[in-house]
């Protein structure tokens, strides 16, 4: 078996992504990622007002859905050297964390889950033993022998209704699943459960933008303001609403996602053997106690880890021409100065070029160019980011809850640290730092309740707004950490009009193709580490790496007008 | 097949027996990927009534309207997916990938001809079909032939009713609307970037349960559509008195005053944001503070800068027709038209409006 495996779409994930695996038998020999739906946010980000781009950019993507619109506020209040109140950066630093918790725990349970869990197992499950199991997880109060029993009953009408809709042609019965009916009743009981906890809990976002999905955002603050006294505000009932999901947000955290990530990856302890990646680890930085200009004040340190080694921490740059550079050489894009060059994004060149095959079509020639992402590099290196990028660059810092975390997950699951580096390293880091970011809501929250006690109510800061004050030209980097990893939007404002606009995304750094010295992007190289495939019909061994970096596609657009003028543009997860 | 018959009825009627019913229940099973011993349920299952087949497909998106659907509070994606509706196909949430994924839409596709919803959310591009493909088939040739058998379609939010924000000037893909390639079906236009959790469940009972709703000239139900935001504002009454914020965070926005001169868009939005709310009557743009973006209404992309009291679009006629010329006549031709037609109905509803026309309007 030397044929070329074809998943497209890779389903689960926010976009349109194609994986083509080149087999040497019954392994993956070589792989490749491509993205295949672009929209151009860019060219139409061009002459906007740089205060509506957090409402365009935020629009690259649903599912991250609020962290387009923080980089890009960040990137204008960056240029114009735009301070924001405590309490806006406190709030944000809410919004931000409340994206976190919901989008991970979504990931594990609606995304990924079904890589690892077998639906229709559960069947065979006996509910007392479930509830057995799930007691000596957690005190979750919804682990009773009843529950389980009436779970199983609905699931038992659902298959047997013979409509299997979002279930139908999957794997079931695979002998790649692992867990034992009981787990596999109870994953799919959180499944159900996931869903409607990540509705109540998205309401974090209504409070202070008004909507989840798109929330809205402020440059130079946030839109709500506080007033104790008005029934129009930011007052205590709201404060206690907030107070309420942050309580529910730890609860399932503690009581459901941590058990149930350990509890699973008991299971799957071959997987911290396969799928590594490149070894190389990028983050910038996030969650400021005191403003973007202080990064010692970050929860989450900026920094880049190259070839494993923990032990130094290399500075990251994000306005040095020769750090941060992205190539087209597999890409369907021009360089005018061709395309095997790496360019920095404030020097950005594209020119939107597609030579792929004329669809409908069965292969990409993958030789040439076969995919709409670029392939960022840091000094010309491949970079994974994401959780077990901010994971493991905490866990080199110091930082104590990491390390205590980091270390029982490996007692639990008797794995060694090296287990890290792969498909069930990811997936655990994710759920770990999910942990850590809930635990600090309470704090910035707390933080947020002392500052109004203290009489500051202020969320806006008024100087900078109207355009007439700024400067005829200005340019600067808006950066954070999303839930998918390292984010940038670099912005060049002329005449209080978007000149230029470029986002480096966190899926671009993990999904992207091969570079000019045909090296590989994580996605790639992650699927190249270690994979037998039992079926290639049904390739569920592809779907646990590919699922274990989150891919977030919604686009990569980078182009120019037919007159060669380089425009914005966005590149988008 | 008649609208009341099971499958196992329609299948005797035209005479296939007991036997080859059950054979077709073991393909059936085997379809789903399911052991045989599950045969005789679905045998017994089908010859009750089946849940009407839905197919969800995703072109030019962000995956927020998707997300929306997750936060409905009633009816929930649950009880959707388990109850209510076979969602057969939909990238987000289906388990299988590859070729499981596009042989159980075209299962679905065959099985259910002429009765299932189709549902798309995202633009189609046309000016290359390379911009976005699905396993290797492009955009528009997969809605085209997905349109063919469906008994109705709906647009869901801004980008699949209007073209949305791929379509903002100077639209670099050529991206349009579902109802600029289909004109041979009933459609319902769910905008809104996203639309509101429960009106996408909202209409999509309705029409389970009803039929087609009512719509308004943009396709939209009435129901959901047929009043502006600012009929239905909570802070109507402030801009009634001509009391605004004049800033954020100043004494009028703490006070929940009028946000109409920091850009508010609900004079000229229709929407049902201020009467049903988000995320479980939580909160809406405006109450949290924020003027109205627009977002259920065509080229709100274009509208003038969200900050502004609300203006005339700036759009040019002929925003399109450079990049389209590279992308053959007939792309460009289609462009063109489909930007004559949202300028014009956009100038028709986004009319320059003051507070002193606001005033008269209100007064008479």
């Amino acid at each position: 078996m030397n044929e070329r495996v074809v998943v497209d779409p890779i389903t689960r994930i926010e976009g349109h992504l194609r994986i083509e695996a080149q087999m040497d038998d019954d392994r993956i020999a070589q792989a490749w990622s491509s993205g295949t739906m672009v929209r151009g946010i860019e060219i139409i980000l061009r002459g906007r007002d740089p205060r509506d781009a957090w409402a365009f950019a935020q629009r690259i993507c649903g599912v991250c859905t609020l962290v387009h619109g923080i980089a890009s506020v960040r990137a204008v209040e960056n240029a114009l050297d735009y301070e924001i109140p405590a309490n806006a950066q406190l709030i944000r630093n809410l919004m931000i964390a409340a994206q976190y918790v919901h989008d991970h725990v979504m990931h594990f349970y609606h995304l990924h889950a079904l890589d690892w869990v077998d639906v229709v197992s559960g069947l065979d499950a006996d509910p007392a033993a479930t509830a057995e199991l799930a007691q000596s997880l957690s005190n979750w109060p919804k682990s009773s022998p009843g529950y389980f029993s009436d779970m199983k009953k609905k699931l038992k009408n659902f298959v047997e209704a013979g409509q299997l809709g979002i279930f139908a042609k999957a794997y079931w019965g695979h002998p790649a699943y692992k867990l034992p009916p009981e787990a596999n009743l109870m994953a799919v009981s959180h499944y159900l459960e996931a869903l409607s906890w990540q509705r109540d809990v998205a309401r974090l976002h209504a409070i202070f933008g008004g909507k989840n999905p798109h929330p809205n955002f402020l440059v130079g603050g946030v839109p709500s303001p506080i007033d104790l006294n008005s029934d129009s505000a930011i007052n205590a009932k709201r404060l206690s609403q907030v107070q309420d999901i942050i309580r529910k947000m730890q609860e399932f955290v503690d009581q459901v996602y941590v058990p149930d990530t350990l509890a699973i990856a008991g299971f799957y302890k071959d997987w911290g053997g396969r799928g590594e990646g490149v070894g190389n680890f990028l983050t910038y930085g996030d969650f400021p106690e005191k403003g973007m200009s202080d990064p010692s004040s970050y929860l989450i340190p900026s920094g880049v880890i190259l070839n494993r080694d923990l032990s130094t921490i290399h500075d990251v740059d994000m306005n040095a021409a020769d750090q941060i550079q992205e190539y087209v050489a597999h890409s369907w894009y021009k360089y005018s100065g061709g395309k095997e060059q790496g360019l920095h994004p404030y020097d950005g060149e594209t020119e939107l070029n597609y030579t792929g095959p004329k669809p409908p079509y069965e292969h990409l020639d993958v030789e040439q160019s076969y995919s709409w992402l670029k392939s960022p590099r840091w000094k010309g290196q491949p970079m994974e980011v994401g959780p077990l990028a901010r994971v493991l660059m905490l866990y080199a810092k110091g930082h104590e809850q990491t390390q205590e975390l980091v270390g029982h997950t490996l007692k639990t699951l008797d794995i060694p640290v090296e287990a890290l580096f792969s498909t069930l390293g990811r997936t655990a880091a994710r759920t770990l730092e999910t942990k850590i970011i809930a635990d600090n809501m309470q704090v910035w929250f707390d933080n947020l309740i002392a500052n109004i006690k203290a009489g500051d109510t202020r969320t806006f800061n008024e100087v900078l707004w109207e355009p007439s004050t700024w400067p005829g030209q200005a340019r600067g980097v808006g950066f954070m950490e999303a839930p998918r990893g390292a984010l940038a939007h670099w912005i060049v404002i002329e005449n209080q009009k978007i000149a230029n606009y470029q986002a480096v995304v966190p899926s671009t750094w993990n999904a992207g193709p091969r570079d000019t010295e045909g090296q590989p992007g994580p996605y790639e190289a992650a699927l190249e580490d270690n994979h037998v495939l039992h079926d290639p019909e049904q390739p569920v061994e592809i779907l646990r790496t590919i699922h274990s970096f989150d891919p977030c596609i919604a686009c990569a657009v980078h182009v120019t007008d037919p007159n060669g003028e380089e425009l914005v543009k966005v590149k988008v997860r | 097949m008649k609208k009341d018959q099971t499958l196992g009825e329609a299948l005797r009627l035209k005479g296939i027996s007991r036997r080859g019913f059950l054979k077709f229940c073991a393909a059936t099973a085997s379809m789903m990927a399911l052991p045989p011993a599950m045969v005789p349920a679905i045998a017994e299952a089908l010859e009750k009534a089946r849940k009407p087949s839905v197919i969800w497909l995703s072109f030019q998106e962000c995956t927020g309207c998707t997300e929306s659907l997750t936060r409905s509070s009633t009816s929930t994606v649950e009880e959707l997916i388990f109850d209510t509706i076979s969602l057969d196909y939909h990238h987000t949430l289906q388990a299988a990938s590859g070729t499981g994924a596009e042989d159980a839409r075209e299962a679905s596709m065959k099985e259910n001809r002429g009765k299932y919803v189709l549902i798309v959310d995202g633009s189609i591009p046309i000016s290359n079909p390379g911009y976005s493909t699905i396993a290797g088939i492009s955009n528009e040739d997969m809605l085209m032939e997905a349109a063919e058998g469906a008994a109705a379609i709906v647009a869901i939010g801004s980008c699949a009713a209007f073209g949305g924000i791929p379509q903002a000037r100077p639209n670099p893909t050529g991206a349009v609307s579902v109802s600029d390639l289909i004109k041979d079906k009933p459609i319902v236009n769910v905008p809104g970037c996203p639309p509101i959790p429960v009106v996408i469940t909202g209409v999509l009972t309705h029409f389970l349960t009803f039929g087609l709703p009512e719509l308004d000239h943009l396709g939209r139900p009435l129901a959901f559509y047929g009043n502006s935001i600012h009929d239905r504002c909570y802070r109507r009454p402030f801009y009634d008195k001509g009391l605004f914020a004049e800033t954020f965070d100043d004494e009028g926005a703490r006070k929940g005053w009028c946000l109409y001169k920091l850009g508010c868009k609900g004079p000229t939005t229709y929407n049902a944001c201020a009467t049903t709310k988000w995320n479980d009557g939580t909160s809406f743009p405006i109450e949290a503070g924020h003027p109205c973006l627009g977002c259920s209404e065509p080229d709100f992309w274009d509208a003038g800068s969200f900050y502004q009291a609300l203006s005339t679009p700036t759009g040019d006629i002929t925003r399109n027709t450079l990049y389209a010329a590279g992308a053959g006549v007939a792309a460009g031709a289609a462009i063109a038209a489909v930007n004559r037609k949202h300028r014009s109905s956009a100038e028709k509803r986004h009319e320059k409006v003051t507070i002193d026309d606001l005033e008269k309007e209100s007064k008479s």
